[in-house]
This record gives structure tokens, sequence and C-alpha cells, in this order.
């Protein structure tokens, strides 16, 4: 299904350029402006491997994952977990319950602040790192 | 009023296309047309005031699933296999369990019915209208009940979208290519190779 669009279509080839930057400055946008409008982890980390798919898509798996290897995935896709269970075992260390954010900082807010960020960081990462190899998985020819 | 009525046509125009989804042998057209009532189903959440959800429905289902249901259908043909004779019992269980569904939304309460349990109950709705400004600090309340009041749930969800992604890597994996196979993955050898027969 992708052979096809590496030799022709150059007109597609640099608009798709043109766009990915932009796709992935909106995918962090969505990430860290979660707090105050719609948008959040799971919406960005979307986002993000979007731009990676439409590269696959038009220059060609194989040079997609010279761009993001399959092993940075598997990396990206268990820190993100890890860090979303991290903050809460910080919490437990910090003395406040599992995933109670208060105790992260000086003042409860703040604290919440902190682990709201973190946490949504931690999805982003598994997001972003599940889907693009869903896409590396059905694209690749056997 | 007109609020209603456009979301009584989205909602009309979502059993169209599940109808033309159904009776659509062309499996490409059929996976377009999926892709479309994700899209008008996010519209629908738009207009109940529900961002979030829509921002979702249009990344994930309009936008993700429909590659990858297109990337699965070139491994398999385009069109569907023409079905020899009709499934009359699974026709009834179908029939039965649409008819038991229905039945049950018979109980749940009617779009933006302010008297409800969960709107009406002090630890629920009411507080995190009320009280998630001065706890969270922040703006959109459905970022603080995710990440912060429903935290352990969200943790879940993240599990759930980790231990899938496992699931199908180890299913399909993620077979690593020979470069002799696919000379163009080397994208600097090829270069270097050019750079020879320029020179």
């Amino acid at each position: 299904m992708i052979k096809g669009l590496q030799q022709r279509h150059r007109v597609v080839q640099v608009v798709s350029k043109l766009f990915i930057p932009l796709i992935l400055l909106f995918a962090f946008y969505v990430q860290f402006h979660g707090d105050f409008g719609p948008g959040g982890g799971f919406q960005a980390g979307v986002i993000f491997a979007s731009a990676f798919i439409l590269h696959g898509l038009i220059f060609g798996e194989g040079r997609t994952r010279l761009v993001m290897p399959p092993f940075m995935l598997r990396l990206l896709m268990s820190f993100g977990l890890l860090l979303y269970a991290g903050t809460g075992v910080l919490s437990l260390f910090l003395g406040g319950n599992y995933l109670d954010y208060s105790v992260l900082a000086h003042d409860a807010t703040h604290g919440q602040h902190w682990g709201i960020f973190t946490v949504e960081l931690g999805v982003g990462m598994t997001v972003t790192a599940v889907m693009i190899s869903l896409f590396y998985c059905f694209s690749s020819k056997r | 009023m007109t609020e209603q009525w456009i979301i009584m046509a989205l909602l009309a125009f979502l059993v169209v296309l599940t109808f033309g989804i159904i009776y659509l042998k062309d499996l490409l057209a059929a996976i377009i047309l999926l892709g479309i009532y994700s899209l008008t189903a996010a519209a629908a959440f738009v207009v109940m005031d529900a961002v979030d959800v829509a921002f979702t429905e249009a990344a994930v289902g309009a936008g993700i699933s429909t590659i990858l249901l297109l990337g699965t259908l070139s491994f398999t043909c385009r069109e569907q296999k023409p079905q020899e004779h009709n499934n009359y019992r699974a026709m009834t269980v179908v029939t039965l369990v649409g008819a038991l569904l229905i039945y049950g939304t018979l109980d749940l309460p009617l779009y933006g019915e302010a008297n409800t349990p969960a709107n009406q109950h002090p630890q629920l709705a009411q507080h995190f209208i009320q009280k998630s400004g001065e706890e969270i600090h922040i703006p959109n309340i459905v970022t603080s009940v995710l990440a912060s009041y429903r935290g352990y749930d969200t943790l879940g969800e993240t599990a759930v979208v980790f231990t899938a992604a496992i699931g199908v890597l180890s299913l399909l994996g993620l077979r690593r290519r020979r470069r002799d196979e696919e000379p163009e993955w080397d994208v600097k050898r090829q270069r270097r190779q050019q750079d020879v027969e320029a020179s």
C-alpha cells in the first residue's frame, strides 16, 4: 500500500515535510495545554504518533524506522507507564496516598499541578509509542 | 431547540452510515465510511459540549483506526466474500441482544437531565464543579477529574493501552528487515553510492 507513494508524488512529499513539524508542535500544544483547554495525554499521544505515521506513509516505513527505531518505541512505551506509576510511588514516599499529588510540592495546588503534568506526560509517551508500533506491525510486509 | 435538532440529524446520519457499512461489499469503502462515522460522532459530541471526548473520537476513531484498518486491508483482499446461506440463528441472537440493549436504555436518565443521582450526589458532579477550582486550581474540570480525582482509573487505562500493544507485538511482531532485501532502507549507503557514481 505504501510502495507507490515513494517514487512518485513529489508534491505530497514536499507538502508533508511542511506539515509534519506543525503536527508535532500541535501535539505538544495539546499535551501541555490540557489543563486549560480540551486535550491531554491521550489525544496528544495520538497526534504525535500521526506525524510519524504520515512520514511512514509518504516516505516509506523503512525511513521512519531510521527516525524512530522499534527499540526506542519499546523503551518509550514502558517508560511512560513507569513514569505514571512512579509518580504514585513518589507520593507514597512523601507521606501521601498513592497518586495523591498534594504532597509533591510545598503547596497542595502546586503539587497537584506537578502531578497532573507528569502523569499526562507519561500517558502521552505510552500512547505515542503504542500507536507508532501498531502502525509498524500492520504496515510491514510479511 | 436548534441544538436538539442538530443532534437528532447527526444521530440519524449515524444510523444511515451504519446500514451503509453493513450493506457495502467493498471493504475499502466500508473503512472510509467508518472514518466518516467517527467524525460524525465527534461532531455530535461537540454539540453536546463534550469537547474532550470529541477530540479523542476524531483523533483515534477517524484518524488512527482508519489507517490501521487500511493497513490490515493490505493483508487481505478488497472484496467481501459472498455468503452462501442465510444464518437465521445468528440473526435471532443479534436481534434478541439488540432488543435487550434497547430495553436497558429505557432506564437510563434522559439527555441533559439535572436530577439524576450522579448529578445530585454531593461527592460527585457537585463536588467536581464547585470545589475542583480550589483543590486542583486547573480551569479544565475534565483534566482534573481524569488525572487527579480518578488518577488510579487513568493509570489502569494506560496499562490497558500498554497491554494491548504487547499483545499485538507478540502476535504480529516487528520483523527485522534485512538490508539486502530492501536496499532503499539503508539511506546512508545509498547516498554514498550516489556520491561514488557522481564523482
